[in-house]
């Protein structure tokens, strides 16, 4: 039989426990998305509902690409460059977050996500005519690593390759 | 509504739509035909009903001039920062070319591109189904699927594609291309589905050389067609059977 004193230990730990996972995310609020330059329309945020657009962007994107693309469909709905043109924002300074950065508003939540996204290897990750105020990409950053694309690899990259196979 | 008003009613909306071709006529006579010639709305897919062309003639192109090609790196974004390739890998949607007879000493200077072959070989080859053609006839690269192995490039008798072997940036909203894949030429398709003329074909026209002439070769009364009906135009490498979109005078 536990003694009242016993139970009143485990009870602390208990409480302890299962505040952890409260304490800990506290201050995290999830990604900060930039704002879009406007509203889709006077009822509607975007050109699908908030949340359809966050969770099926991509198959939108996906479906519409091939439109475009193969079949010569050029509406403006769930068009990329419509999406680039009206979320892609500058910061109070002016100045445009590119690809990779906080900043921008795919990899506000991307990174987050840590879900890679590679729209933007042939696509431009800012509006037409916003290059004057961008800035310029993070080479630390391993998505603009230029190394990868020159055929060279980084220091990192090259320990791990080579003293991973001593292993 | 009675008959005689039906009447009117036809009659009045006859007089406005001729009023306004006329008018249209008066503005600007050969863009705001050839817009109406070819326009297709937004929403509606490219079809069959169309085969786009460029009839190219040799003897009207300046042997210095080189506006078409800069027109489609303006157009389409290309022929800068490719700074890891030599100039054989460097990308090349368009060049000129210049031949010289050597019996006659006859030289002649003309643009090559992809020809847009009815039965491309590029297609043909393609282990993914990226390169393609349109319903229109537009052959084109869907960089989406592109796994960058180079067989078309290797199919290709025109030399007419090029393999992007640079990470790049700040691409034409328009023209997207980026490392890893092929590209080549698509006749502009996102002007053509506007209704208006390829870049290199717009330039032609501006130089005043007029060498170039695009428009609808499965519709009879065109320019293009009716060009080649009365003069004819030849395809580069005919014996390939390929039935180019892409034709020539003069060669």
């Amino acid at each position: 039989m536990m003694s009242f004193r016993q139970f009143a230990k485990h009870l602390v730990i208990l409480v302890g426990l299962s505040a952890l996972p409260v304490l800990s995310n506290a201050g995290d609020l999830g990604p900060v998305l930039p704002k879009a330059k406007m509203k889709a329309s006077d009822k509607t945020e975007c050109v699908e509902p908030v949340g359809d657009m966050r969770k099926n962007h991509m198959e939108f994107l996906k479906h519409k690409r091939d439109l475009t693309m193969r079949e010569g469909v050029r509406t403006k709905e769930h068009s990329l460059v419509e999406c680039i043109d009206c979320h892609v924002t500058p910061n109070d300074n002016g100045e445009y977050a590119r690809i990779g950065e906080d900043g921008h508003f795919c990899s506000s939540c991307h990174n987050y996500a840590a879900v890679k996204v590679d729209c933007f290897d042939c696509h431009s990750d800012l509006p037409e005519g916003a290059s004057a105020k961008m800035h310029t990409l993070n080479k630390t950053n391993p998505h603009h690593n230029d190394l990868a694309a020159n055929g060279s690899l980084s220091q990192e990259t090259l320990q791990v390759l080579t003293e991973g196979d001593k292993k | 509504m009675s008959n005689s008003a039906n009447h009117t009613n036809n009659y009045r909306r006859k007089f406005l739509a001729q009023s306004a071709a006329v008018a249209g006529l008066a503005i600007a006579p050969g863009i705001v035909l050839n817009q109406v010639a070819h326009a297709k709305a937004d929403a509606d897919k490219a079809t069959d009903a169309n085969r786009w062309g460029i009839l190219i003639d040799t003897n009207k192109c300046n042997k210095g001039c080189t506006d078409c090609v800069t027109a489609c790196q303006t157009e389409n974004g290309w022929g800068k920062g490719e700074t890891l390739s030599n100039k054989e890998q460097q990308a090349q949607w368009i060049r000129k070319v210049t031949i010289t007879d050597k019996q006659t000493g006859h030289v002649q200077s003309l643009p090559l591109m992809c020809q847009h072959c009815e039965t491309a070989p590029c297609v043909d080859v393609c282990p993914t189904g990226a390169s393609m053609k349109r319903e229109d006839g537009i052959v084109q690269v869907d960089k989406h699927i592109c796994i960058g192995c180079r067989y078309c490039m290797m199919a290709c008798p025109y030399k007419a594609r090029s393999f992007v072997h640079e990470k790049l940036e700040l691409q034409k909203a328009t023209a997207p291309r980026g490392i890893g894949t092929v590209e080549s030429c698509n006749m502009c398709a996102h002007k053509v589905d506007k209704g208006e003329d390829p870049a290199c074909v717009t330039a032609c026209s501006k130089a005043k050389h007029g060498a170039m002439i695009f428009g609808d070769l499965k519709d009879a009364n065109s320019a293009i067609s009716k060009e080649l009906k009365k003069n004819g135009g030849e395809q580069i490498r005919a014996d390939l059977g390929l039935n180019t979109g892409v034709r020539y005078q003069g060669l």
